[in-house]
């Protein structure tokens, strides 16, 4: 290895994480962030010391979008692509930069030190349009700021010293309710393990009825006693808090202002269980939250909060550390997130077994998502009747919505369970709403005939995302940007996921194009059908959910764009001469297809 | 433990941990598959071995089975789901069936006529993808890998050699070889290494014998894939 940079790089994260496999991908996001890119000098040295082979970590730096051979130079500028930043006018700014610096998309520049892209949405949709730069969210960018962006990448200043409001992201707390009310004492819920004892906590969690707030709904108090109940040395806690369902937001309030609630919630995780080590899986996209959550571990140590004997017991040890993601939506689901935390590509297991019995290196671990693990700790300081004071009888409490797009106060609201779709417009100023999107991409998309129904697991289940499109707005044009999301977030694993976003993508294409037949609708809803029933997990069996809703509920507006042929050829056939007709130097009416040769 | 359990109302045995394949197999049932081979940890990835269990789909490769299950597997609706998934295969490589050395030995063509696959329906996608020609007794296609990750599985698990990989996500999921150059030729790998001959298609090739058996007489020209097994099975015929 010739270059002491590249060694000292390695060298460095090596110390901080480890000399073991697991560590591979934390130390690869750790060379990244310092050389701007992985040198196959580093790949060699890693492979030595970790023992891993080349080809894997190969593996394993072409799965993050955030890793790369290619060296990126002084400034990765990533411009967040969902839909709302698009609405709020990312792609004019991003246009408008790279045109300023007279590079392209997502083609590093050497010469220039910079390289400008387009990433999956970064959690800002509510004080969009944003951007990521060398891993710092930019928020609310306009004309004028990308200007100053442009004239501070030509002067070469460094990051750290761009203006500070430009890193500015608010909290944007609207509505507050029970979760967020003012019941916190540090300490309380873990005592509570001591006093009340471990089987009575359980009780209370499933009496509680909390279920899962990432989206799937499974009982808490059912996860943590199967976990509590395997037999094993060593188990362990994981926070998800891998937010990256495009259009949600609501984890960043909590790990921004309640992280102390987080963390007493997963202490109390570990009292329960019987763990010793925690991991908070943080998105690679939130990192400018990195120094105030170790800060805020820290605290819990000097108050023998975390650590060894947790407050005065005995036996009691317990600590949680911090693994960043490097882009990839698919870390959300909880198996593949495991992957991740051992350093691997993060492609979801084969089920079961289960987490709860083998998770983390086999051994027993509960995955639970942020909002979830602070809720926990509210039913252990303030009983199952908090939770219950709200909701619905199956769906008990409250739930974070991150709403965005056409309302007047985008931001966090925290409703309780059962408010109807029409009820949450109100709150936050929709008008002349033609679709709401609820829970992502993956979710579902209603029309004003369905407003009436109601967020909760037994009717409209969600992880938080809520967004609103207005009358004004073209829907083929949102279904495309959420398609290319899958096309984009799909692991490549199985067969169904891997190429059926692919195809469903191109028939959305050509239906936005205006080439769209009802023989392209049937097809779309064939492969949607394949995909649902044959996906090895949940992100390939819901990525054709945004083509499929928008049939379903927008059959009468998709029918208007559709071609009155059953069928369309799903390329042009003279376009597809156009190689031919340059080889053989022809340009005459006889080289040509009329009409596109339909 | 034995139990039983049926596969299209047909009475099956299994013991304790095995899969529904296991079973199927065991009992001469064929499960249409791809990347699954008994030699290797079941990995699920082609999904073409999708059954109905009780009413839910699920991998037969990788799904336990258990007692009193109710197993659907040669129904046409199965068969209409797996050929969309032979489709989808298809039209993501670039499988020229009548070129192919392979073609008559194929498991993914042997399984696509099985399923009454006729024509790739959905749009070809075309990739450009590289042939690796380096190595002095095999040739890689990579036009024709489907990413079962067979030789990935071989090369790690028995040979101790972990010559492939795959890298990328997503449609740009592929496989790599471990090499500085990415080359076959400068690895280990050797004509007598399991990964040389686990591969279901025309990917992993031998050099110095084409066609020497005649297109007509291969073997899935004599016997259905349901009666003549996997490729893997009839190495050295």
């Amino acid at each position: 290895m010739s270059d002491p940079h590249h060694v000292d790089a390695v060298e460095a994260g090596l110390s901080q994480w480890g000399e073991n496999a697991s560590s591979l991908l934390q130390i690869l996001i750790h060379i990244q962030q310092r050389l701007g890119h992985i040198p196959d000098s580093a790949v060699e040295l890693l492979s030595h010391r970790l023992e891993i082979e080349p080809s894997v970590i190969d593996g394993v730096v072409t799965f993050y979008s955030f890793l790369s051979f290619e060296p990126l130079g002084q400034y990765d500028i990533r411009f967040s692509d969902n839909i709302i930043d698009r609405m709020l006018g990312s792609r004019e700014c991003a246009e408008q930069l790279m045109k300023q610096l007279g590079v392209e998309a997502d083609n590093p520049d050497a010469g220039k030190g910079v390289t400008i892209g387009y990433t999956s949405c970064t959690g800002m949709g509510d004080q969009g349009p944003a951007a990521l730069v060398n891993g710092l969210t930019l928020t609310r960018l306009t004309p004028e700021r990308v200007d100053a962006i442009a004239d501070l990448v030509k002067s070469g200043t460094p990051v750290d010293a761009w203006p500070r409001d430009f890193f500015t992201v608010d909290e944007n707390l609207v509505a507050g309710d029970i979760l967020l009310d003012d019941w916190y004492h540090p300490g309380a819920a873990t005592q509570a393990v001591q006093s009340i004892g471990k089987s009575t906590i359980l009780e209370q969690l499933e009496t509680s009825g909390l279920r899962g707030r990432g989206g799937a709904g499974f009982s808490a108090g059912m996860k943590w006693r199967f976990c509590a109940e395997a037999q094993a040395g060593q188990k362990v806690v994981v926070c998800n808090a891998d937010e990256g369902e495009p259009g949600t937001f609501k984890d960043r309030l909590l790990l921004q202002a309640y992280a102390d609630r987080l963390f007493e919630g997963m202490t109390l995780c570990a009292a329960v269980i019987g763990a010793q080590k925690g991991f908070l899986y943080l998105r690679g996209d939130y990192r400018y939250l990195l120094e105030a959550l170790e800060a805020e571990l820290q605290k819990r140590r000097d108050a023998n909060l975390l650590g060894d004997a947790i407050l005065g017991q005995e036996g009691f040890d317990f600590d949680i550390g911090i693994h960043l993601g490097a882009g990839a939506y698919i870390c959300g689901e909880e198996s593949a997130l495991i992957e991740s935390l051992e350093g691997k590509r993060g492609v979801p297991r084969i089920r079961p077994p289960f987490p709860v019995t083998h998770g983390y290196l086999d051994c027993p671990t509960v995955v639970n998502n942020v909002e979830t693990f602070i809720a926990a700790a509210g039913v252990a300081e303030n009983g199952p009747e908090w939770l219950r004071s709200r909701g619905t009888e199956v769906s008990p409490g409250t739930k974070l919505l991150s709403i965005s797009g056409d309302c007047e106060k985008p931001g966090i609201y925290e409703i309780p369970f059962g408010m109807s779709i029409a009820e949450v417009l109100d709150l936050c100023g929709a008008s002349d709403t033609q679709a709401v999107q609820v829970a992502g991409p993956a979710g579902i998309m209603l029309s004003p005939a369905e407003f009436n129904r109601k967020i909760a697991y037994e009717d409209v289940a969600t992880g938080g995302s809520f967004m609103v499109f207005d009358n004004s707005r073209d829907l083929v044009d949102v279904a495309r940007n959420f398609m290319d999301f899958f096309v984009h977030e799909s692991c490549g694993f199985c067969t169904p996921c891997r190429v059926g976003t692919t195809l469903v993508n191109k028939l959305l294409e050509k239906i936005g194009n205006g080439h769209g037949t009802t023989v392209d609708l049937e097809t779309i809803q064939r492969m949607a059908s394949v995909m649902r029933n044959t996906s090895h997990c949940g992100l390939g069996a819901t990525a054709s959910n945004p083509a499929v809703y928008l049939i379903e509920h927008f059959q009468t507006m998709l029918y208007q764009r559709l071609r009155h042929t059953s069928f369309e050829p799903s390329f042009d056939l003279d376009a597809a001469l156009e190689e031919a007709r340059q080889v053989t130097g022809r340009d005459d009416p006889g080289a040509h297809l009329q009409g596109g040769g339909v | 433990m034995i139990g039983h359990f049926t596969i299209d109302g047909k009475r099956v045995q299994f013991r304790e941990g095995q899969t529904i394949m296991d079973a199927a197999m065991a009992e001469g049932i064929y499960i249409p598959h791809l990347c699954h081979n008994p030699e290797f940890r079941p990995h699920g990835s082609c999904r073409v071995c999708n059954v109905k269990a009780n009413g839910r789909h699920v991998a037969a490769c990788t799904a336990p089975a258990s007692e009193g299950l109710e197993v659907e597997n040669d129904t046409d609706e199965i068969r209409a789901e797996r050929r969309t998934l032979l489709q989808m295969l298809f039209v993501e490589g670039n499988h020229v069936c009548p070129a192919c050395e392979k073609s008559g030995a194929c498991q993914l063509q042997a399984v696509a006529y099985y399923c009454d696959m006729v024509a790739p329906e959905f749009t070809h996608l075309y990739p450009q993808r590289q042939i690796d020609a380096s190595h002095p007794d095999f040739i890689i296609d990579f036009n024709r890998c489907i990413l079962c990750e067979l030789c990935v599985r071989a090369s790690r698990d028995r040979d101790g050699k972990s010559v492939f990989a795959i890298a990328g996500r997503g449609i740009g999921a592929h496989l790599v070889i471990n090499a500085g150059s990415g080359k076959l030729g400068d690895t280990d790998f050797d004509k007598d290494d399991r990964a040389a001959h686990v591969c279901p298609v025309g990917a992993i090739l031998p050099k110095h014998k084409g066609y020497e058996v005649p297109v007509g007489k291969r073997l899935y020209d004599r016997k259905p894939i349901s009666m003549a097994g996997d490729v893997s099975d009839h190495e050295g015929e």
